[in-house]
């Protein structure tokens, strides 16, 4: 028997009342374990096991899997759950880390990563800006920082220009590096800068960048692209979000934000 | 397994196999469920098969309301008592049947088959929404009450269907909160159902 704190990454349907919980734990990273009977109404543990949940879990040691015996709810995050908006951003963040992250490998840098995430998520007016901080942050816990000072390929300083991302070359390809068989897309000098601040700057100096939709797409597409190239596959939720979007009838599959132009001299002022 | 598999004869594995790839039945169950129908008698067997291919070819969805009938439409779609201006939105056939024990709800229904799960990849698209849509567009339907589960799925399914159907001037409600998160509405018991029916809110 033992407890810890957790959050509920994903639940899936086992048998005809259980669910298999997917948690990342502050101690021990990610575990897998049965909550019994959940799905039948009067279940003590049913409203505590939803993902997204951050609570204080009971868990005894099983054959095959660990069983929840008791859980006290921290954090319900129940403005993740009421927001369409919201909820499909939770949702992709919560399969990144299950995705990114092997069973009981533990770091407790990812946990608190998790937890802030999720609260700027449910908290602020932009909910894509916590998905792209935690991105970048992501890769760079687990060793995958992409190259944003050199060129990847000659290793000249990157002049403010427009440039070329590679997610296989791992960062940033000058122009007179660029060649046509490499899959790349054309990264703004305002993009890079703004990659650089959410690698090395804190949530609060990202935040306070004021980004145009054009940009945060920019921003959104080379961090996406990236992040399938280090899986090696697809981030099912990102499709969600792609839908949720539509229902808002923007074209572009990105919210405008309500300030104007302004990436790269607030990009730069940032840190003030 | 697979050297057991290699020692049988080719209609075991077979029907191994078949019973494997349905919804919780593993590996050894398959087996077993196998080996079982070898000792039965041969018309048990074959009933069972029959019984199976009755299921496939005299049952079709309602054109309407997408429930497993034998008959299209189904008989709630086609019993004029019922009050067409509402439709019950439900995950699954069995959802109905919770429903209509309640004896509490005399409108329509409309099943989805299945339920948004944005981590499994099963969107909008793979469900019965744009059967949905056509009905309201149809313009009889002044309410629609989300019945999906009180989970992550059946809440992320109707403010989904929300954000489609109140545009049509249609107004949309969420069964009430009485039914505990994460359970599913097939084991509600009737008396709490039936309060979360009668007491939907907006969504
Ligand atoms: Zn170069
Ligand atoms: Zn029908």
């Amino acid at each position: 028997m033992y407890k810890t704190p957790a959050i509920v990454l994903r639940s899936r349907k086992i048998g005809d009342t259980d669910k298999v919980l997917t948690l990342y734990a502050a101690n021990l990273g990610k575990i897998e374990a049965v909550a019994k009977g959940v799905r039948k109404a009067k279940s003590r543990l049913a409203g505590h096991v939803e993902p997204m949940t951050h609570a204080t879990f009971m868990l005894a040691k099983g054959k095959s899997l660990d069983v929840v015996t008791q859980v006290e709810t921290i954090e319900p995050f129940a403005a993740l759950r009421d927001d369409l908006d919201r909820l499909s951003r939770a949702v992709y963040v919560c399969e990144l880390l299950d995705r990114f992250v092997e069973p009981h490998a533990d770091n407790f840098g990812l946990y608190r990563l998790l937890l802030a995430t999720l609260r700027r998520i449910a908290e602020r007016e932009d909910v894509d800006t916590p998905v792209r901080f935690f991105e970048m942050a992501l890769l760079d816990a687990l060793g995958y920082r992409p190259e944003l000072e050199e060129c990847v390929a000659c290793r000249t300083k990157l002049a403010p220009v427009l440039n070329y991302w590679t997610a296989a070359g791992g960062g940033v390809v000058c122009p007179a590096c660029r060649r046509d068989e490499m899959a790349v897309r054309p990264i703004s000098a305002n993009a890079v800068k703004l990659l650089r601040l959410h690698l090395h700057g804190r949530f609060s100096d990202v935040s306070r960048v004021r980004v145009d939709a054009e940009l945060a797409l920019e921003l959104e597409r080379a961090l996406g692209e990236y992040v399938r190239w280090v899986l090696e596959r697809d981030v099912r939720s990102a499709a969600f979000i792609d839908a949720v979007r539509r229902r808002r009838g923007v074209a572009h599959g990105i919210e405008p934000r309500d300030v104007g132009y302004t990436g790269a001299a607030t990009a730069a002022n940032a840190e003030d | 397994m697979n050297e057991q598999l290699g020692a049988a004869p080719a209609p075991v594995t077979r029907l191994i196999e078949e019973f494997h790839r349905l919804p919780g039945i593993g590996p050894k169950s398959a087996q077993r469920l196998t080996y079982h129908l070898l000792r039965v008698p041969h018309g048990d067997a074959v009933a069972l098969a029959q019984a199976i291919i009755e299921l496939k070819e005299r049952t079709v969805l309602c054109s309407v309301c997408q429930n497993v009938t034998e008959d299209d439409p189904c008989a709630i779609c086609r019993d004029d008592r019922r009050d067409r201006a509402v439709i019950c939105v439900v995950e699954e056939p069995l959802d109905i049947l919770a429903v209509e024990r309640t004896r509490g709800f005399h409108g329509l229904y409309h099943v989805l088959h299945g339920v948004i799960s944005p981590m499994e990849g099963i969107g909008p698209e793979d469900l019965k929404v744009n059967e949905l849509l056509a009905r309201v567009r149809g313009g009889a339907v002044q309410e629609v009450i989300m019945a999906t589960n009180p989970n992550l799925e059946g809440e992320a399914t109707a403010m989904y269907a929300s954000r489609l159907l109140t545009p049509l001037g249609v107004r949309v409600t969420r069964l009430a909160r009485g039914l505990p998160m994460g359970s599913d509405l097939e084991y509600a018991d009737d008396v709490t159902l039936s309060r979360a029916i009668e007491n939907r809110q907006d969504v």
